[in-house]
């Protein structure tokens, strides 16, 4: 049973339940302290610390469950460069117009 | 096989007859397809997030949207997302010991774990029909006014980051009960003074206030659905529905390609190929939808 592969797919799955664990916990409590706004009131710290551990948590899944940390970085990079350059842009486009809108609409 | 391929030189390698990717075709098509799919939810996902920002005053709190846990009511937000969230990660997890399994070629073991990954995706399915249920349900219901805001009822419950914290209270009766008229609605209101209005920026207006808010009252709406919301914006449940049911709808999709693999591996089509490659694909399909649900997950439930 001293599996290698298998150990380390407990792992992956232990690392996701403690990240899930703690996002869970976050998002029952809310603790004051994380509700401070940054980069002038654009998102919570809260916020941001969901985020980046679904960052986190997408990128185990993708490394270790879809096991692209083991394939040529011919398909690792055909895979992931697409993502990489079009989602930023496609994040930042939309976010930036909504804050437009809001401001033409008088929201 | 690693070894030998890095042997030759990048100009053969690319020169047809081999795997300059190191997979085979299927694999490769099915990863194209990820990624075309993880962009169409991207495109989701930050429509989501502009009509957010668009109305960052009037979005419903999600803590008081989806806060049912069967058998104990309401009151528990978050609670069975997390569930739900857990069954969705253990399933990815038997998913890749069947994987392993299969590359081990135990057959035995690929259909134990294959099962349970099948099992998880039902109970999933399942727990976000009941979601919907509840969704589409409604719970204290709301007033809707003329010009198509909604109004809900509070009541103070505490201090929070030095301002009150209000929770919503239900004036159209629980459970089945038919929806009130305005007319019992105003009745119903009257009857319980400390209950304030809580209207659509998200600002409190004293009990005193109600003849003036009712006198723009269009309708009693409860539950959600495309067009009206009780817990606030018609835009959330509009976006809940659609993503939640576009994803739903991948899950069942993989619940179904489990399945078909699950009957193969019984048949014992793959022992006579020599390899469970197609489990691989499904596998990373799965692991796929599991990945979304992540984000979903992050997006409408705990932001």
């Amino acid at each position: 049973m001293a599996d290698q592969t298998i150990t380390a797919i407990w792992k992956v799955f232990i690392t996701l339940s403690i990240v899930t664990l703690a996002e869970v916990l976050l998002g029952i409590y809310r603790p004051e302290f994380l509700e401070l706004k940054l980069f002038s009131g654009l998102i919570s710290l809260l916020n941001l610390t969901f985020i980046l551990l679904t960052l986190y948590k997408a990128y185990c899944i993708v490394w270790f469950f879809m096991h692209v940390k083991y394939e040529y970085s011919n398909l690792r990079l055909t895979i992931t460069l697409p993502l990489y350059i079009l989602l930023p842009y496609l994040i930042f486009i939309l976010l930036v117009e909504s804050s437009h809108v809001r401001e033409i609409l008088g929201l | 096989m690693q070894a030998h391929t890095q042997a030759i030189s990048i100009r053969t390698l690319w020169r047809g007859g081999r795997r300059p990717m190191g997979v085979s075709y299927g694999k490769l098509m099915m990863w194209i397809f990820i990624l075309s799919d993880a962009l169409t939810f991207s495109g989701f996902l930050t429509a989501y997030g502009f009509s957010r920002f668009e109305f960052a005053d009037s979005w419903p709190e999600p803590d008081e949207v989806f806060s049912h846990v069967p058998l104990l009511g309401g009151g528990y937000p978050m609670i069975y997302v997390a569930f739900m969230t857990f069954v969705l990660i253990f399933s990815s997890v038997t998913m890749v010991l069947a994987v392993d399994a299969g590359r081990k070629m135990l057959k035995n073991k690929v259909v134990l774990y294959l099962f349970l990954t099948i099992l998880g995706g039902g109970v999933f399915l399942s727990s976000q029909t009941w979601e919907w249920y509840h969704f589409i349900k409604g719970e204290a219901g709301a007033l809707q006014l003329k010009d198509g805001s909604i109004v809900h009822f509070v009541k103070p419950k505490g201090m929070r980051n030095g301002g009150p914290v209000y929770e919503k209270v239900s004036l159209v009766g629980e459970g089945r009960a038919a929806t009130p008229t305005l007319p019992q609605l105003k009745r119903a209101f009257e009857a319980n003074p400390g209950v304030q209005l809580r209207i659509l920026n998200r600002s409190v207006l004293p009990h005193s206030q109600g003849d003036a808010v009712f006198a723009q009252a269009k309708a009693v709406v409860r539950g959600a659905n495309l067009v009206e919301n009780e817990y606030g914006l018609p835009q959330f449940a509009d976006f809940f529905f659609f993503i939640t049911g576009f994803h739903g709808f991948h899950v069942f999709t993989g619940v179904l390609l489990n399945l078909i693999v699950f009957l193969n591996v019984l048949l014992g089509t793959y022992e006579r190929r020599g390899h469970y490659e197609m489990l691989e694909k499904v596998g990373l399909y799965w692991h796929f939808v599991d990945l979304v649900w992540v984000f979903v997950f992050t997006f409408f439930y705990l932001i």
